[in-house]
This record gives C-alpha cells, sequence and structure tokens, in this order.
C-alpha cells in the first residue's frame, strides 16, 4: 500500500462511480442460472456448463436446483400446454431482479411444433429478456444470450426496474 | 415419546435437478421410505405423432430426430427401417455401413451422457466434465456431417442425405481409439471407487419377472440378467454382418445396468470399427427416383430428373399403403416405429414405440419399500429421455 | 430371421381360429381378433407361446371407417425373437375394448395413452387416467377430426400459411399436378 501524495495519484487508484452503477456490474457478471431444462436445448445448455464452452467464464455457472436461488431462467426447450403453470409457478417464486433467456426456437416461437400441445413463444407466459434462436442454439449462441442479457443488466435496460419505467 | 405412522405425500418434479428433464413423481413416504411412487409424465408431450401426419416422410426425419434427442441417429435408423420395410426398400451396403458407424458412435456418446448425469446426480460432478468432453467430440464428429451438433438429419429414405465428408474416417477413428482408453479411465475411477459402488449396489432392483413384465427393454432388462439385444434377435439393417457380444448382468441393480452401459461403450466400439474397416464403396442411397433424390449433376442433363426433383420436394414420396411396426435397439431399448400408410404422401399414423416409456414403468418397481435418497439413483440407473417418454 | 407363420402355426390350437383373422404382412404375423375373444388371444400368446413381453400397445383411427379405433398389441418374447402383432377393433362411442392388464402387467401406461389420445375406454383398468395431457383437457388429440391447432405462419412477401399446407395433402394414386385437397377429416 503506497501513501497517497497528490491528487493525481488519488484518480490513479479510486474508482468512483454510483451504488446503483456498482451493484449494476455486480449484478450482471454473477448472473445465477435456475436448473431447470426441459428437452433438447437443456443438453446444449449442459454442454455450455462444460468445460469446452464453460458458461464459468461469464460468471454463470452455478446453476441452481431452486428457483429461490437464481436470478435467470433460462427456458431451454418446448413448453408444452401442461409446463406453462408449472413453469409460471417457478417464475413466480424467483427472487426479484429476475431475467428471462428464452433458449431455442421452441421456446422463442413455438419452433417446429406448431400444433395443440406447445405454447406458442414462452413469452406468453413470462417476460422475455433475450431470445436465442437456434434449434437447438449451439452453447456459443447461449453465451452470446448471456453476454447480451448483461449488457442489458449493466445498462439498466432490462429487469423490474426498466420495466416500471 | 410417540411415533406417527402417517404418510407424507412429497412431490419430487417437474423442476427436480435429478429428474433428467420434467418428470415428475408423487410419493408417499413412511419416514424415509417410499411406500408408493406414481410418475406423472406429459410436461413434455409435444404432439410430435400428430404433427408427423400432417407431414411429408422427408419432413418427418426432422421431426424423429427431436424425440429421443441424445440418439437422434438411432432414432432416425428406427423411423427409416419402418419406412423402408413400407416400401420394401433396401439402402445400399455403403449407406448400411454409415448409418451403422453412426449409430454406435451415439450410443457411446448416449450412454456418456447417462455416465455423466448419473454421475452428478450422486454429486461426482467431475465425472460429468469428463463425459461432457468426449461428448463434444462425437459432436464434431457429428457436426462434420450435418453441420448441426445434435440434429442431423443425415438418414434419407433409402440411404443417406450425402457420403461422409473428407476426413471423417479418419477423424472418428481418431475418437474411438480415444474412447478404448476413455472408457478404461472411467472403469479404474468408479467401478472399484467405494462411494460409487456402495452407492449403487444392491439398489434400485428390478427382478427379471417385473423387468420383462413390465416392458423394460435394453440396459434395464440386460441389468437384469436377460440377454435380449434387438440387434441379434431380430437384426436389422445389417446388423447381423457384425460381431459383438451382448453384455449381461445379474445383478438386478442400479450397479448391473452401469456394468452394462460400460461394456455397451466397448462393443459399441467394436461394432464402429468394424464398420469402419470394412467400409464398402458405392453409392450411398438408393437409384429409385421415386423416393431419391435424383443426383445433382443429372439435373442440368436430364428434363426426366428435373421432373422428378420437382415431384419429390413439392410432393414427396407415396409409400404402398400399409402399416408396419420394426423394432430397433436404442441406447435405452427397443424403439420402433408403427407406421401406418395409405398410399398417400403423408402418414396415416406414426406412433414411436419410445424405450424410456416402458422403463419408466418399471421405476415404482424399483423404489417402493426403499429409502428416498435411492430414487434418484433409480431415476439415473434407468436413463430416462423425457422427450422420448412424453413425445 | 423368425419364421412367422410358426407362431401362427402354434398359436391356432389355443383360440377360436375361425374367429381371427391371421396373415404375414411384410414378415410380421398378424392376428385381427374380434373384441370378445380378443383376451383369450393374449392370454394363449402368453401362457401357450410363452410371449411374456407386451413390447407395446398402440391405436389409430381409421376415419371414415366404422368401427373407427384399430388397437394394436405387439407382443414379444424377452431373448428371442418372437413377435406376434394382435388387432382389435374397438367399436362404440366411447370406443371400448377389454383391458389387457389383467394378462400383461405392462399394458397399465400404454392403455392409459391410448385412452388419453384416442379416447379408447379399457374396461377394467386400474387406473384409466389421462397420461400425457393435462387431466382437464377436452378431447383427445390423436382422433384424426381432432384439429392440429396450427397458427399460420407468416414470411415476408408471402400469405401467411400454417406449416402443413407448405407441401399440400396428395391422396393415394392421385395423378401428377393435382393435390391439395383436404385429409380426411
Amino acid at each position: 500500500m503506497g501513501v497517497i501524495r497528490s491528487e493525481q495519484d488519488l484518480e490513479r487508484n479510486v474508482l468512483t462511480t454510483t451504488l446503483e452503477r456498482l451493484v449494476a456490474w455486480g449484478r450482471g457478471n454473477s448472473v445465477w442460472p435456475a436448473q431447470f431444462g426441459l428437452a433438447c436445448c437443456a443438453i446444449e445448455m449442459m454442454c455450455a456448463a462444460g468445460s469446452r464452452f464453460d458458461i464459468s467464464r461469464f460468471g454463470s455457472e452455478l446453476f441452481r436446483a431452486s428457483p429461490r436461488q437464481s436470478d435467470l431462467m433460462i427456458v431451454a426447450g418446448r413448453v408444452s400446454q401442461k409446463m406453462a403453470p408449472v413453469l409460471r409457478h417457478i417464475y413466480d417464486q424467483m427472487l426479484d431482479p429476475k431475467w428471462v433467456i428464452s433458449m431455442g426456437d421452441c421456446a422463442s416461437t413455438g419452433g417446429l411444433y406448431n400444433n395443440y400441445a406447445v405454447v406458442q413463444g414462452v413469452d406468453k407466459i413470462v417476460p422475455v429478456d433475450v431470445y436465442v434462436a437456434g434449434c437447438p442454439p449451439r452453447p456459443e449462441a447461449l453465451l452470446h444470450g448471456l453476454q447480451l442479457l448483461q449488457r442489458k443488466i449493466q445498462t439498466r435496460t432490462t429487469g423490474a426496474a426498466a420495466r416500471a419505467t | 415419546m410417540a411415533t406417527t405412522t402417517e404418510t407424507l405425500t412429497l412431490n419430487m418434479g417437474p423442476q427436480h435437478p435429478s429428474t433428467h428433464g420434467v418428470l415428475r413423481l408423487v410419493l408417499e413416504l413412511e419416514g424415509e421410505v417410499v411406500r408408493k411412487c406414481t410418475p406423472v409424465m406429459g410436461y413434455l408431450h409435444t404432439g410430435i405423432e400428430k404433427e408427423m401426419e400432417s407431414r411429408t416422410y422427408h419432413q418427418n426425419v426432422t421431426l424423429v430426430d427431436r424425440i429421443e434427442y441424445l440418439a437422434n441417429y438411432n432414432e432416425e435408423m428406427a423411423f427409416h427401417q419402418s419406412v423402408e420395410r413400407l416400401f420394401g426398400l433396401e439402402p445400399p451396403p455403403r449407406a448400411r455401413y454409415i448409418r451403422i458407424l453412426m449409430c454406435e458412435m451415439n450410443r457411446i456418446a448416449s450412454h456418456l451422457m447417462y455416465l455423466g448425469a448419473g454421475a452428478m446426480d450422486l454429486n461426482v460432478s467431475s465425472v460429468f466434465l469428463y463425459c461432457l468432453q468426449d461428448r463434444e467430440k462425437f459432436l464434431d464428429l457429428s457436426e462434420m456431417i450435418s453441420g448441426q451438433r445434435m440434429m442431423p438429419g443425415y438418414f434419407r429414405v433409402g440411404g443417406l442425405a450425402e457420403d461422409l465428408p473428407d476426413g471423417f474416417v479418419a477423424a472418428s477413428r481418431a475418437w474411438l481409439d480415444e474412447m478404448a482408453r476413455r472408457i478404461d479411465e472411467y472403469d479404474r475411477l468408479l467401478t472399484d471407487n467405494l462411494i460409487w459402488r456402495e452407492r449403487l449396489e444392491g439398489v434400485a432392483l428390478l427382478s427379471p419377472e417385473d423387468a420383462i413384465a413390465l416392458g423394460g427393454t435394453g440396459p434395464v432388462l440386460r441389468g437384469s440378467g436377460i440377454a435380449h439385444d434387438i440387434r441379434k434377435v431380430l437384426p436389422y439393417g445389417g446388423y447381423e454382418e457384425f460381431d459383438f457380444d451382448v453384455p449381461v448382468e445379474r445383478g438386478c441393480d442400479a450397479f448391473a445396468r452401469y456394468r452394462v452401459r460400460m461394456e455397451e461403450m466397448r462393443q459399441a466400439r467394436r461394432i464402429a470399427l468394424q464398420a469402419l474397416d470394412r467400409l464398402p464403396d458405392g453409392p450411398v442411397i438408393v437409384n429409385d427416383r421415386k423416393v431419391a433424390l435424383p443426383p445433382r449433376a443429372e439435373l442440368a442433363r436430364s428434363m426426366e430428373a428435373v421432373i422428378h426433383q420437382f415431384k419429390l420436394v413439392s410432393e414427396g414420396m407415396h409409400p404402398p399403403a400399409g402399416e408396419t411396426y420394426v423394432a430397433t435397439e436404442s441406447p435405452r431399448g427397443e424403439k420402433g416405429y408403427f407406421v401406418v400408410s395409405d398410399g398417400s404422401n403423408r402418414p396415416v399414423r406414426v406412433h414411436a414405440r419410445a424405450p424410456s416409456f416402458y422403463n419408466l414403468q418399471t421405476l415404482p418397481a424399483m423404489v417402493e419399500g426403499r429409502p428416498l435418497a435411492d430414487v434418484v439413483v433409480a431415476v439415473a440407473s434407468i436413463d430416462i429421455v423425457l422427450g422420448d417418454v412424453d413425445r | 430371421m423368425v419364421d412367422e407363420t410358426s407362431i401362427l402355426d402354434r398359436l391356432r390350437p389355443h383360440v377360436p381360429w375361425d374367429r381371427l383373422a391371421a396373415r404375414v404382412e411384410r414378415g410380421g404375423a398378424v392376428v385381427e381378433a374380434p373384441a370378445d375373444v380378443l383376451l383369450a388371444v393374449l392370454r394363449a400368446a402368453r401362457n401357450r407361446l410363452g410371449l411374456d413381453t407386451c413390447a407395446d400397445i398402440t391405436a389409430w383411427d381409421r376415419l371414415p371407417r366404422e368401427p373407427r379405433f384399430e388397437v394394436v398389441y405387439m407382443l414379444g418374447r424377452a431373448g428371442t425373437g418372437d413377435r406376434l402383432m394382435v388387432k382389435a377393433l374397438a367399436a362404440g362411442e366411447p370406443p371400448r375394448l377389454p383391458s389387457a392388464t389383467a394378462v400383461y402387467r405392462g399394458a397399465g401406461f400404454p392403455e392409459r395413452e391410448v385412452y388419453d389420445m384416442f379416447g379408447v375406454v379399457f374396461d377394467g383398468h386400474p387406473d384409466l387416467r389421462r397420461i400425457l395431457m393435462p387431466d382437464d383437457w377436452e378431447g383427445h388429440p390423436l382422433r384424426r377430426d381432432f384439429s392440429l391447432f396450427e397458427e399460420p405462419v407468416e414470411f415476408i412477401g408471402h400469405t401467411p400459411k400454417v406449416p402443413s399446407e407448405i407441401i399440400p395433402y396428395f391422396p393415394p394414386g392421385s395423378p401428377s399436378g393435382s393435390g391439395g385437397e383436404t385429409p380426411p377429416r
């Protein structure tokens, strides 16, 4: 530890920011997803957690089994009519601030399954922050989606705060 | 202190870290002991069978891939066996060998996922990372073939979409060589591991009688001492030309199923290597213009080829009327498609015989009367894919 | 390859053969049984032929023919390639058949699935509930007259279509250039 001798040293060693920005920075870099896989995309989500793609580089390797401990719900796969109320229930159990990534075509639009059994887009049930396209999306695509979400969180253009304004 | 004998109803899932998807189990507990287990499924019901009735046979390849999403090649194999039997077609030798090569490599990859996910359920998360790493290399091979990691859509009625890409044979041989070492390594890491054995041995017991009566197939049946492998008893797609053993274990427990799968990976490797060694030359799809697209070069020269191309793309093929069911051996057990055709360009009915659906039926027999903690091991040991259960 | 005709020959003495229609179709032995002798056929297959596993039960909708639903039982013997397909027509509304659960325990789940998807009621099933669809669902999705409920998909510059219209339905034996008819519902 050195002694601060001049105004110049102070500028070089101390960052000033608002509390809000600091919190957003922290939140954005430690997004914990819920361990919530539905279908094929869940396998790619697991691959993203594996050592080749290594989602922990972005601070999101902690897949929490309980929705109450997680910030992010990755809807990985087709959402059936039977699953829809459960999914909403899990979303409601998550604590604010919370975000949703809709992973894959099925979750985003119904994808291949334009029929009686599948909800045509999870955004009919929960608010979605980032859509990741692909059937299934590659793990890189999921990581890109995650980075987009981080940018949104850090610039405070998403989440309950953004929706309120 | 008075003890109560009330039963407690515990709801496990649909969101639970070790249900391998969205399975829900309603458990009636007496203390720690499960008295009754009722699986509740349908949380991933996608209507694929209905959807297939409004698509042509060619379009349906895309849908079958997504039923059992850990074993896409085996799934395509099963569907095409049925459709080809409707037509009375036999793919050319090279196509048959490549199909078997891909199916067996996919079997290894699928069992790796079983091992990884099963180990993670028992909190051995390093094995999960190792297995995923090896599986990634299979996905790279799959990507060389089809451009997709998971949903290849590579098989066609009467053969394959394309021949193998350059360098594929060497790359798959390299992966198979590496897998020989890796499987031994998993074996050394787990088979004699005290914790692993204590957690699996004598757990999730399923008697051979129950396994047969409840429709269990694949490693679930073979782990209960029944030597039943469709590739041996009802060979399809050219498996009769290959030399392999059917591993059987008499333990009837989760450990026996683990041992069966480990040995199956070695046997699958053996079959894949035989396919690579003896890979014949020649076309990869039948020369039947009512079924297979004409080669690209022919389109520039022949008007007839253009007409066939147009008809096949805009209308699709018309199998003869009738119905068929061909059983195949997927990594999870007997997978077969029951296809009914009325001679139009769309199937009247496609039903997938889902091994996971029947294996799930054996779950109550495995866990009833056993402690709650064994449920996780039992679910992992039958290696269900919920896409397959619910379709 | 297993000789499928021999299975039929072995079955013949144990069942009311004149009431059945047996054939070998594409290498598989098929027996069509009327609903009242269905259980007798299944029992004979299990006890006399040793077909100890019910590999699968499924159904299909024969609309517009009557009776509409044909239920298909695929029987097999563990460890061998013996296979027998037994079929029965379910008549009435709701269509009814006796449950095979008394003969094959493994029929529990698949009969629930057939009930859920087609509405075929299996008399004597211990727990006949919906299995895949939500409990409060109305209708049976795999019936031919149950709509697929497609939503039109819009591509820029094209009129919106539902996916199943993209390649139209061509009925059997349709001449070139025809097609686009509505499939039978």
